[in-house]
């Protein structure tokens, strides 16, 4: 997994509360058995005038010009502003692919929901909460800023502004450790491999069911 | 949440105690996980990263796997297996599916087993999830599994690559949150309606961060597959895992089942499933109550599932909602689904009719759709009104029972098992602008089909919806 220390970078906005990952990542895109190339279909229902196919080249279909990611003064953008509840839904990885894949490496938002917020850290994206008022002034100055850019800091676990005002984060110990230093969990848990076989142990003793019935069939 | 006289623990507590391998010092532990199941949209990323690791499942047994998501449920289509999935990217997926389960030698329900369904359906009722087990997937929806006092919840490919690898997951504990629903429900009055007024009530992120236990009397009295209904929402409202407390409705429904406990262990599982119950005195990070002679039959009008009123309402108004991020969420709901405010719900013109899915799939579902539609027909302004049951043992039970032949004879579609249109990724989709009565379990904008509009229902509000062509009180039928 990439790290993920400092970010400074441009900003967009998804000024709607409870986006869901089929919002994110529509499901006839969830056919893939890749990991990559869900970008050109993030949000593709709300970017695109027309329905989207798997597989399908994306450079000559009808763009919506309404939909802020299609304004110019979003492109390349890497943090997304979001509202309540960012996230909803399935638990589709799908979701923080596209994100990452179309280039974004922070959604911030007044809250998430757990297990996209969860998947997001196993992809180097980081999902920052803030309060809802934050959120609302990083609205107001983003509108009011062609080219507005957040600087974040992961370590110190800020979000500044280009004016100075600084905004600081919770981030949970573990996922900041291994964000900070792009480890696989895997790998980690991994090294706690005699525990979980004790684990096994004692409990093959106490509830023998749970183990081989699907064995045997 | 620690309880007062600090030996009180909740059913969530319990569970989470039971599986923990280890507490770190950093607030996340690692807990074990019983069962995994397996399907064939979020595992070949897990499965292929694996491989370049160079490493192999953790338990083998420990994992049940079949294809649901794509499958196509026409009874041609599905004829000639894998091989006939007309779409090739579906195809695909499915193969690489069961090229993984073949490789690594995992227990695998294929596309044209009997046993093959919707995964969420086919664990409780093979026996696979058991109570007292943790159980991942996946899949959202694996909070259905918590119907059996199991802590069952949705995780994302990389944590399905994580439990193959290490049979466990890094987590957090979850808060505790308890769902009170008191009273009788009424005649008409299914689980669906029930979970859908709990979203309404504390909203689709109420649940975000909390384990939530369903208790009261009307969970008592509600079947197993009742319960499933319940749970399997969990999610919509914002909670990872929902369930139950193990009873004697609990203990019946998995005796028997391929994969429950052999005779010379039942003793001893029913005596374990019996203590996971909360303990009085336990407390709750947070309590909702509910009355269940209050809840009516509900149906969604908008694209979150918090958006529901009972089938007598109107449509509400954005201009008597406070909240600015809510009202425009509102508003743009009112424009996606094509409904202004005001509208009676039984006036909403219907397309089509979905009754299936993980939520509403299962024998129970069956038969509350089949005993409204019997001697009735589908209304001639229905394009397609279908029927998938959750898994090839209930399309066989429901057959056994002679249901398919009521809903046919109806005008409904008797169809092959699988997830179909609850999302849509096989060709059973919403038209660009169709409004469906769905038993499904959410109504995003897009969620069917592109442009489609999702009513949120339950199966015996659905029939009664495909039998009159728009929303009716479906009590007034079943008097």
């Amino acid at each position: 997994m990439k790290a993920f220390t400092q970010l400074s970078g441009i900003v967009a906005p998804m000024d709607r509360a409870n986006v869901d990952t089929d919002m994110i990542i529509p499901k006839n895109f969830l056919k893939s058995i890749k990991r990559s190339g869900f970008g050109k279909n993030l949000f593709d229902e709300l970017r695109y005038l027309d329905e989207g196919q798997p597989d399908q080249d994306c450079s000559g279909r009808p763009i919506n010009p309404e939909f802020p990611l299609n304004f110019p003064r979003y492109q390349n953008a890497q943090i997304l502003l979001a509202r309540e509840n960012f996230g909803c839904g399935s638990s589709r990885e799908h979701a923080p692919w596209a994100l990452d894949d179309y280039g974004f490496r922070c959604v911030i938002a007044p809250s998430f929901a757990d297990i996209f917020y969860n998947n997001c850290f196993k992809n180097g994206l980081l999902p920052i909460e803030l309060p809802s008022s934050a959120l609302d002034s990083l609205f107001q100055a983003l509108y009011d800023n062609e080219g507005f850019t957040l600087n974040i800091d992961l370590a110190a676990q800020t979000v500044t502004t280009p004016a100075g005002q600084v905004y600081t984060f919770e981030v949970d110990e573990f996922r900041k450790h291994c964000l900070l230093n792009g480890l696989d969990d895997i790998g980690l848990t991994l090294q706690e491999a005699d525990a979980i076989r004790e684990y096994e142990e004692r409990v093959k003793a106490q509830r023998p069911w749970l183990f081989g019935a699907t064995a045997s069939k | 949440m620690a309880s007062k006289d600090g030996i009180s623990k909740t059913l969530y507590d319990k569970l989470w105690e039971a599986h923990l391998v280890k507490a770190r010092e950093d607030g996340s532990a690692l807990i074990y996980i019983d069962r995994h199941i397996v399907h064939e949209v979020t595992s070949p990323q897990a499965f292929e990263g694996l491989r370049l690791a160079g490493r192999t499942p953790w338990r083998v047994d420990s994992i049940v796997a079949t294809p649901d998501h794509n499958v196509p449920t026409s009874v041609t289509e599905r004829a000639s297996g894998v091989a006939g999935i007309e779409d090739p990217v579906s195809r695909i997926q499915v193969q690489t599916l069961d090229d993984n389960c073949d490789e690594f030698g995992i227990l695998e329900f294929k596309i044209n087993d009997q046993r093959q369904g919707i995964v969420h359906v086919i664990g409780p009722e093979s026996g696979a999830c058991l109570p007292g087990m943790t159980i991942v997937c996946g899949d959202s929806h694996t909070a259905t599994n918590g119907a059996l006092g199991a802590l069952a919840h949705g995780i994302g490919t990389s944590e399905v690559e994580h439990v193959l690898a290490t049979q466990c997951l890094v987590a957090k504990k979850m808060k505790n949150m308890l769902v009170r629903v008191d009273g009788k429900l009424g005649v008409g009055v299914t689980p669906k309606d029930v979970v859908l007024a709990i979203i309404a009530k504390i909203g689709t992120a109420g649940g975000t961060g909390y384990a939530i236990e369903f208790g009261g009397q009307v969970f008592r009295d509600m079947s197993m597959e009742g319960r499933m209904t319940v749970c399997n929402m969990a999610i919509e409202a914002g909670a990872r895992a929902g369930m139950v407390a193990v009873d004697d409705i609990t203990i019946d429904y998995v005796k028997g089942r391929t994969f429950a406990p052999n005779e010379a262990q039942w003793d001893e599982a029913v005596a374990y499933w019996k203590t996971l119950v909360t303990d009085e005195g336990a407390e709750f990070d947070q309590v909702v109550t509910l009355s269940g002679d209050e809840i009516e039959p509900q149906v969604s009008w908008g694209t979150s599932p918090e958006m529901v009123v009972p089938v007598g309402d109107t449509v509400p108004n954005p201009e008597g909602e406070a909240d600015t991020t809510k009202r425009s969420g509102m508003a743009r709901a009112l424009a996606y689904m094509g409904l202004s405010a005001g509208q009676k719900i039984t006036d909403i013109h219907l397309d089509r009719v979905f009754i299936g899915s993980c939520t509403n799939s299962r024998i129970e579902d069956i038969r509350a759709a089949a005993e409204v539609a019997r001697g009735r027909k589908v209304a001639d302004s229905i394009k397609e009104a279908m029927v998938v049951p959750g898994s090839g043992i209930v399309k066989a039970q429901a057959e056994a029972e002679g249901l398919d032949k009521v809903l046919v004879e109806a005008g409904f579609e008797w169809r092959e098992p699988g997830c179909s249109m609850c999302l849509a990724m096989n060709a059973d989709k919403l038209g660009n602008g169709e409004h469906c009565a769905s038993t499904s379990n959410r109504n995003f904008e897009g969620r069917q089909g592109y442009g489609g509009r999702t009513h949120l229902v339950s199966p015996a509000m659905a029939a009664a919806a495909a039998i009159a062509g728009h929303f009716v009180d479906v009590r007034q039928w079943l008097k």
